[in-house]
């Protein structure tokens, strides 16, 4: 049972909203880069938004974080009307809604050190004084599995490892002792080896702290591992949603199917097997374990 | 559904770079930086020399009481001789010495250049940074007055500029140049920090509270620094030259010594034809050579944004 | 005789004074005409240093420090200037990772073709823009593009489209080995399978020697026949695709193959490697990845395992290669 020492934590409620660009130039047209879309995350709970590059789940991530605003519909976090945030009230929202970002080489300033990055959200929000800070600053590099948290505090980014400055971007989301946590493909951009680890440190945080996940992928498999419903979006549009497993197990939709294809699986793909390029039977699939090693 | 590790998560302590032993808190942030710029940008072979020639400069300037054999302005010697025992790069035509004045003049072409190009990249440094971060109107309007400034020629508008203003003094020149030569800088700084602004980093600084000031100031501007040194250097090498191209042309203090001047005197006073060859080849080697010290420094200069090179 | 054979390939630069790294450390490699072979690694595995070394293209300050690369008969490893360009047009070609990237964006996709067919022609061959025109159409149909997109401009297609227009270009000059550097990171999934399944079946029409770099092992899986998995500039293991999902490989092969898993599994676990690979300006001494292996012994800290048999195929560790061993000697016992 997850530990939530939090009462009233607020849900992100995602009501039919949609992101529209007018393309301005020889062929004007609008493009609906999401859809009407809907949804809700409840305390405590971890949602995958999945879809692959131009499915709209990265502009759903920025609307969500306050980056951008909503050409329609509504974005509320408890009582906050995200979409309507100016500076300051974003600001705050920060200190609610914090984001985990996909590059861990750009997403951290290459002349500060690890302990820079992740004292500013603590000194920020949480107004502790500056040997305070630093304390909690020595908590958070611990939790992240960044130990001992001395010897990783002055190091600069180039000094880590692609997983290590993953961990350093999580554990300053962490800074601010945030609610909901927006995960966009924290892991796409390591190695398979790293991801394991970072994952369950993020199933790990959800767990101690309470708090809510928002998981944006394109990897099947890691939604799989960290959410407990996941949407499928295409082309700005959810095209399925439920609890994870029960759509990776039985997907309706084609679109759902096609990506689960794609999932290039290295016990599938050896025994011959190329997925997409024969007419899949879902239903055979599912119910049945998985093949290889690894699962049961 | 469970993940499983091999072994428990923690990652072993980096065993990727070396690592530089421990920061020294005591000594203060921006000294120590200072202190690595320097040694960053001693480690690089043109940079060095840059320096060195710098360094004799300046202390050619510091010390020009001592090193320059007479006063710059005494009228003492016989006019128009060529390089001699007692005038080593023989006299003007008011019997002044011109070695004498080639020391002394190294203190306006050091103080124009530094101080001109100091302001020059100031005011392109703090309009680029608004410009560049937040468009909009501001960006619209600024942007096309730097355009403006931009494509008037330089010369002719400090030409017109120097000799409309009633002073004729050092702090002219220097208004007029770092007026004339802030519009490149700002240009750059702008479209580098656009281009920072876009990256992650910086959203990430906002995410974690961090104020429009402190974004600009000490997100997005240590990430430019070898942009606003190389043009710092390059606005005090401009400003070295327009300094003397606007004493040449008589638009300066006749009555200052600078290296500029001489090279105005030797004009008026036909120079070439009197033999005193020294007297025009000296300053303007001066000249060049302080130019090419900065532009050598220029080079070492990239290091400097690049933490990489930052541990050695 | 092989199409590739290279000995004692060694990549080493110096990014700064007085440190070496040595990113490609004494690799042994063979090609047959018309294999088609996935090079596997991690982030610094050495993989696309490798990809780069046995095509000649490794960019400064990277060098080849040593061995030799025998391609056709001609040690390659040895030539330069023109003779190597002249080697190039009817030898090996490279895709890049991005090769999206690597498309000069100011010029149409037809005059790109253009560039690439005049500058290697040979007599007798037909470079007019009519010429050109054709083969170009031919080549983009190959990789299952329409004729139309030479007039078009590589900001006006698809990353997908790019990358196989990038690998039309490769096919240009016929070669007879292509090394695709990663083709397929920058892209969506779907259309990485749509492109992947396009290079194996021009390689099964062509006949041409095909290396495929990637760091994901199901892709390489799926469209290779041999897989060579490399570890701190070393290839570790070298076996037929078929079997590298079942019984016991190299540590490193098994504990990789161990983060993948079916997400539409009952159950699903994966696992994942800790600790990182070792500095390779430091000099190695006994198998480098003794330090993270679940089954290393003191021999592996000491020596370094050569790539020994491993049935089928090969693979450099100690603990396995005894294993081998025994169970060969019981199987002639028994």
């Amino acid at each position: 049972m997850p530990v939530n020492d939090r009462t009233n934590v607020p849900a992100l409620t995602v009501s039919g909203v949609s992101k529209v660009y007018h393309v301005r130039g020889r062929d004007r047209k609008t493009v609906a880069a999401v859809n009407d879309v809907s949804f809700t995350v409840a305390p405590g709970a971890a949602v995958g938004l999945v879809g692959a590059s131009g499915s709209g789940k990265s502009t759903l991530a920025k609307m969500i974080t306050g980056s951008e605003r909503p050409t329609g519909g509504e974005i509320t976090f408890g009582e906050v009307a995200v979409g309507r945030l100016r500076a300051g009230g974003l600001r705050r929202y920060h200190h609610q809604v914090q984001m985990v970002f996909q590059d861990p080489y750009g997403a951290l300033n290459p002349l500060h050190t690890v302990e820079y990055t992740v004292m500013r959200p603590v000194q920020n929000f949480l107004g502790l004084s500056a040997a305070h800070a630093r304390e909690r600053v020595a908590e958070l590099l611990e939790t992240v599995g960044l130990t001992p948290a001395s010897q990783f505090a002055p190091k600069l980014p180039h000094q880590l490892s692609g997983g290590q400055r993953q961990r350093v971007l999580i554990a300053r989301a962490l800074g601010s002792d945030p609610e909901l946590i927006v995960a966009d493909e924290p892991v796409s951009m390591l190695d398979v080896s790293l991801r394991a680890g970072v994952l369950k440190l993020l199933a790990e945080l959800r767990r101690q702290r309470g708090l809510s996940l928002l998981y944006i992928t394109h990897d099947l498999l890691s939604a799989r591992l960290v959410t407990d419903e996941i949407l499928v979006l295409n082309s700005g549009q959810v095209v399925e949603r439920g609890p994870t497993k029960q759509v990776l197990q039985h997907p309706q939709h084609g679109y759902t199917i096609q990506l689960l294809d794609a999932v290039a699986n290295p016990f599938v793909a050896s025994r011959g097997g190329l997925g997409g390029s024969a007419p899949h039977d879902s239903a055979a699939q599912a119910g049945s374990p998985a093949n290889g090693r690894g699962s049961k | 559904m469970t993940i499983l590790t091999a072994v428990p998560p923690p990652e072993a302590p980096g065993t990727a770079a070396p690592v530089p032993t421990g920061t020294a808190q005591a000594i203060p942030g921006p000294l120590r930086f200072i202190g690595r710029a320097l040694r960053t940008l001693w480690s690089n072979g043109k940079a060095r020399t840059g320096i060195i020639v710098l360094g004799l400069i300046i202390v050619v300037a510091i010390f020009a009481p001592l090193l320059a054999p007479h006063s710059p302005s005494a009228t003492s010697f016989t006019p128009y001789k060529g390089p001699s025992g007692t005038n080593l790069l023989g006299t003007t035509g008011n019997g002044q010495d011109v070695f004498s004045q080639l020391i002394y003049g190294s203190r306006i072409s050091l103080i124009v250049g530094v101080l001109a190009g100091a302001a020059a990249t100031f005011v392109a440094v703090t309009l680029g940074l608004i410009t560049g971060y937040r468009p909009g109107v501001v960006d619209e309007v600024l942007g096309f007055i730097t355009n403006l400034v931009l494509v008037i020629p330089g010369i002719p508008l400090m030409i017109i500029l120097a000799a409309y203003l009633q002073g004729r003094s050092v702090w002219t020149i220097v208004l007029v140049v770092a007026f004339t030569s802030w519009a490149t800088g700002a240009r750059v700084i702008r479209s580098q920090t656009s281009t920072l602004r876009t990256r992650e980093f910086v959203t990430s600084a906002v995410f974690s509270g961090e104020r429009l000031l402190r974004v600009v100031f000490r997100e997005i501007l240590p990430n430019m620094t070898s942009l606003v040194a190389a043009s710092f250097f390059a606005a005090a090498t401009a400003a070295v030259l327009a300094e003397a191209s606007l004493e040449f042309l008589g638009l300066g203090n006749p009555a200052t010594v600078s290296w500029g001047t001489i090279l105005y005197a030797a004009q008026q006073q036909n120079a070439l034809l009197t033999g005193q060859w020294a007297m025009v080849l000296a300053p303007g080697l001066a000249i060049v050579l302080l130019m090419v010290s900065f532009t050598l420094i220029n080079f070492g200069v990239d290091a400097l944004s690049n933490p990489r090179l930052r541990e050695k | 005789m092989a199409l590739l054979e290279a000995r004692g390939v060694n990549v080493a630069y110096e990014p700064n004074r007085g440190q070496r790294i040595w990113s490609v450390r004494d690799v042994d490699v063979v090609l047959e005409q018309g294999e088609f072979v996935g090079l596997v690694g991690e982030s610094g595995c050495g993989k696309t240093t490798l990809g780069y070394a046995l095509t000649r293209m490794l960019p400064p300050p990277a060098r080849l420090t040593g061995g030799s690369i025998v391609f056709d008969g001609v040690d390659i490893a040895s030539l330069s200037g023109e003779q190597l360009r002249r080697q190039r047009r009817n030898g090996f070609a490279l895709v890049l990772q991005s090769g999206m990237n690597a498309l000069n964006p100011v010029r149409s996709i037809g005059k790109q073709f253009g560039d690439v067919l005049k500058a290697h022609a040979r007599p007798g061959d037909d470079v007019s823009g009519e010429g050109i025109r054709r083969r170009g159409a031919e080549l983009l149909e190959s990789v299952r593009l329409d004729g139309g997109v030479l007039s078009r401009f590589p900001h006006e297609l698809s990353g997908g489209m790019r990358q196989r227009v990038s690998i039309a270009l490769a096919l240009a000059l016929q070669p007879r080995m292509i090394v695709f550097d990663e083709p397929t990171t920058a892209l969506d999934v779907i259309v990485q399978q749509a492109v992947i399944q396009t290079i194996k079946d021009l390689q099964a029409e062509r006949g041409f020697t095909a290396v495929l770099i990637s760091h994901d092992l199901g892709v390489v899986l799926e469209a290779t026949d041999r897989v060579m998995v490399m570890y701190a500039g070393r290839i570790v293991e070298d076996q037929p695709a078929r079997v590298m999902a079942h019984g016991r490989h190299h540590p490193y092969t098994e504990a990789l193959l161990s983060c993948y898993g079916d997400p539409r599994a009952d159950v699903v676990e994966i696992g994942g490697i800790p600790g990182s690979p070792p500095d390779l300006s430091q000099p190695n001494r006994g198998c480098s990845f003794a330090p993270r292996c679940p089954v290393a012994e003191d021999i592996c800290r000491s020596a370094d395992p050569p790539l020994s048999a491993l049935a089928p195929g090969r693979a450099a560790c100690h603990v396995r290669a005894r294993a081998g061993q025994v169970e060969m000697e019981a199987s002639h016992a028994g």
